[in-house]
């Protein structure tokens, strides 16, 4: 038996963007419009006067269920460049602790007009919920949802390895750490799968790779040395601190000394491969600082880039 | 009393197997006749069949009422009701009430207000620990005496070990069924979705296959200790299906169920995000709906049941990983059951087994049958009725399933408990 599923919340009939949830189901052509719609707002950052008027007059609200500074700044950043009013709440202090539900909240800001709700929480499907209740107008974006999605993370990722290596066809990329918990990881891996990488690997122990994830098209590595060979692109995860002592792993040392990228298990990659991380990086950890601040390390272009792709991304759902 | 002849129907008696053009005539609330009338029976009522199948009550081995305790997501009212629509005249439910079913006093007053209701025929479950906890015995003979057919846990986590084989060897003592869902919490723990392909792409908690088949294999090996008679409800997993074949073969005192959507869904269906599809145990791999399927047609599976729990929309209208598991299902049951049947090359008699006499052998009660003697307890249903599942389309308070929109087949039209009609569509 099949279920009358809904068609895809993200993208409507007319194929065009109407919120953006997931990185899954993003057409390759639409990926490639994001990025190239970046580009443009990538000379905007480099201006004297760092705003366009894409966005005048509309309200954007940042709704952090879960806590997150650096992800709403570059997010609010954006908006601004574009701007946009843009409304902080950091909900996560305030009205779910009262009891309210997550349906309630959002139609009260929606009440107040709001023209693009930006969504972090920590439950998977949070902001699919949001996008499937709200006004038909308003956008959805994800900024991350539990373990399952961080898209703009994702597509500031892909703009970055174009950046550096343009051509995604003759790619291999390894995404190292714990998997298992990382919605940046599954952003990228469904990203770099549309965009046609050949060769994609996740690297970590049995304990960080979650379950089936050969069937999302990556190769799964417990060596680093191994999974490291004749990478072109080497993305290494955020390791929370709770899950460094405990059931999955036995502490933050051993996970250094197998899986913490050091310059000397980065020359198992290729001598140009970049290394990047989606921050904040825990030096020592997953991370060593010669490498984190080496002649091969993206992070902080990263960090730029993503402000030019969140504006990419808003400018396109929120101009008629 | 009565006499009622119901005549024009075609009759599908699953204990016998059979289909055929025949009368049922019913005196004094039980059946008095198949094919031929009594001498000197004159029906006061006749009832025309015409078109019609006439097979059994439905019996139901798992039914949550969800009083007392959750009335602001149905009530007994609602729940019996939606049981006759769905031509379930016998049902199970499980201890998990609030408070739970741990005491005689609490079960015969939700017994005595099923029975004013005159509809369906209720036999509750008993808590096998104090308020669930897993820790003190409940007074299992006392809530025998009080009308308990079995004890469980609910969906409760099970107890300790040490706990869980002394509550058994107590239950043997009286030669009392222990119902056991198989799932190892700790395992389990936190989990909201099979682990598997669908759970990592939608980075939801897995509840891996394993929590099932070792709880399984524990019960299985504290049953052969104890000596217990064992009922595991709702299977999840192919796994855990070999493992019940294996322990029967053996000759183990084991009977099990699976909830009626686990028959028909997979965890792909959960597509993005579905609070609907969130059940417990979760929906597993296609691959273990495939086994479950053959499970209940070879019969290693005894019984389908509704597993009706219903939810109310605040429960299920929050992200998948809060929502509260469970969907509605006792006016499902029928026509999801006669399309598995239809789907597995079975006849309408023999896929009704999993819900008529098998079910009620569960139970320990003479229900299910077209035998001569029994309870006139029946459902007439038109087998070529096509319907829409909708809010409206449901008696049940709980609105919440995954069929939402779907169209299905086969509608109960009357349904009769003990010679007395208690639903007319």
């Amino acid at each position: 038996m099949s279920l009358s599923h809904k068609a895809s919340v993200q993208v409507g009939p007319d194929g065009r963007l109407r919120h953006l949830l997931s990185t899954e189901g993003l057409p390759a052509e639409m990926i490639r419009r994001i990025l190239d719609t970046a580009d443009q707002f990538v000379s905007v950052s480099e201006r004297e006067v760092k705003k366009v008027p894409l966005l005048r007059g509309k309200s954007i609200f940042n709704v952090f269920f879960e806590n997150s500074t650096r992800t709403r700044t570059t997010f609010e950043i954006a908006a601004k460049r574009l701007s946009a009013d843009v409304i902080n709440l950091n909900v996560g202090a305030s009205s779910t602790t009262k009891g309210e539900t997550l349906l309630d909240t959002v139609w009260n800001l929606q009440a107040m007009d709001a023209d693009m709700f930006i969504v972090r929480h920590s439950q998977s499907g949070a902001p699919h919920l949001i996008a499937r209740h709200v006004k038909p107008g308003v956008a959805v974006i994800n900024a991350g949802d539990g373990r399952h999605a961080h898209p703009t993370q994702g597509l500031l990722d892909m703009y970055t390895i174009r950046h550096y290596k343009k051509d995604f066809s003759a790619l291999t990329v390894a995404i190292v750490g714990d998997v298992l918990h990382s919605r940046v990881a599954r952003s990228q891996i469904h990203a770099l799968k549309t965009l046609g990488v050949p060769d994609l690997r996740v690297i970590g122990p049995k304990t960080l790779v979650p379950a089936q994830v050969e069937r999302l098209g990556v190769r799964v590595f417990t060596d680093m040395a191994e999974g490291l060979k004749g990478c072109d692109v080497v993305i290494m995860l955020r390791l929370q601190n709770e899950r460094m002592n405990g059931a999955l792993l036995p502490s933050a040392g051993e996970f250094f000394k197998c899986y913490g990228l050091t310059a000397q298990k980065l020359a198992h990659a290729k001598p140009d491969a970049i290394v990047m991380h989606p921050g904040p990086m825990n030096r020592g950890v997953e991370i060593d600082s010669p490498v984190a601040d080496g002649r091969q390390s993206v992070i902080l272009p990263q960090v730029t880039f993503g402000i030019a792709v969140r504006m990419a991304v808003m400018s396109m759902l929120g101009s008629p | 009393m009565m006499k009622i002849e119901i005549r024009g129907g075609r009759l599908l008696d699953p204990a016998g197997g059979g289909e055929r053009q025949a009368s049922v005539f019913v005196a004094d609330g039980l059946i008095a006749a198949l094919g031929k009338a009594p001498d000197g029976f004159r029906a006061d009522e006749t009832i025309d069949a015409t078109g019609l199948d006439v097979c059994p009550g439905l019996v139901d081995t798992s039914a949550r009422l969800r009083e007392p305790g959750f009335e602001y997501k149905a009530t007994l009212e609602s729940e019996m009701r939606a049981a006759v629509a769905g031509g379930v005249t016998t049902l199970a439910c499980p201890p998990d009430t609030d408070p739970p079913l741990d005491e005689p006093g609490l079960v015969e007053m939700l017994t005595r207000r099923a029975e004013g209701m005159r509809l369906a025929r209720v036999y509750p479950l008993g808590a096998l620990t104090l308020g669930l906890k897993g820790e003190r015995l409940a007074e299992m003979a006392e809530l025998h005496e009080a009308g308990c057919v079995g004890f469980s846990q609910g969906d409760g986590p099970l107890p300790n070990l040490a706990t869980l084989f002394s509550a058994m060897k107590y239950a043997a003592t009286f030669g009392y069924t222990v119902w056991l869902r198989p799932e190892d919490a700790a395992l389990a723990g936190g989990g909201v979705a099979h682990e598997g392909e669908v759970a990592t792409r939608l980075g939801l908690a897995p509840i891996p296959a394993i929590a099932e088949t070792v709880a399984l294999r524990t019960i299985i090996e504290l049953m052969a200790a104890s000596g217990a008679r064992v009922h595991v409800s709702r299977l999840s997993t192919g796994a855990g299906v070999d493992l019940v074949a294996e322990a029967k073969k053996r000759g183990a005192a084991l009977t099990c169920d699976v909830g009626i959507h686990h028959l028909h869904l997979c965890d792909r269906d959960i597509g993005d995000f579905d609070a609907n599809c969130r059940l417990s145990p979760p929906l597993r791999e296609p691959a273990d709906r495939d086994r479950l399927r053959r499970g209940v047609a070879e019969g290693t599976i005894d019984a389908i049941c509704s597993d009706h729990t219903p939810v109310d929309e605040d429960a299920k209208q929050v992200p998948f990983g809060e929502a509260e598991p469970g969907a509605t299902g006792l006016e499902l049951l029928l026509p999801l059951t006669l399309q598995w049947g239809r789907e597995s090359g079975l006849k309408p008699a023999q896929a009704l087994a999993a819900v008529t006499h098998r079910a009620a052998r569960i139970l320990g009660v003479a229900s299910g049958t077209l035998e001569v003697g029994a309870n006139a307890d029946l459902c007439l249903f038109d087998p070529a009725k096509p319907w829409v599942v909708t809010p409206q389309a449901l008696s049940s308070q709980g609105k919440n399933t995954p069929f939402q929109g779907l169209e299905l087949t086969g509608r109960v039209v009357r349904t009769i408990v003990g010679g007395r009609t208690v639903h007319a569509n």
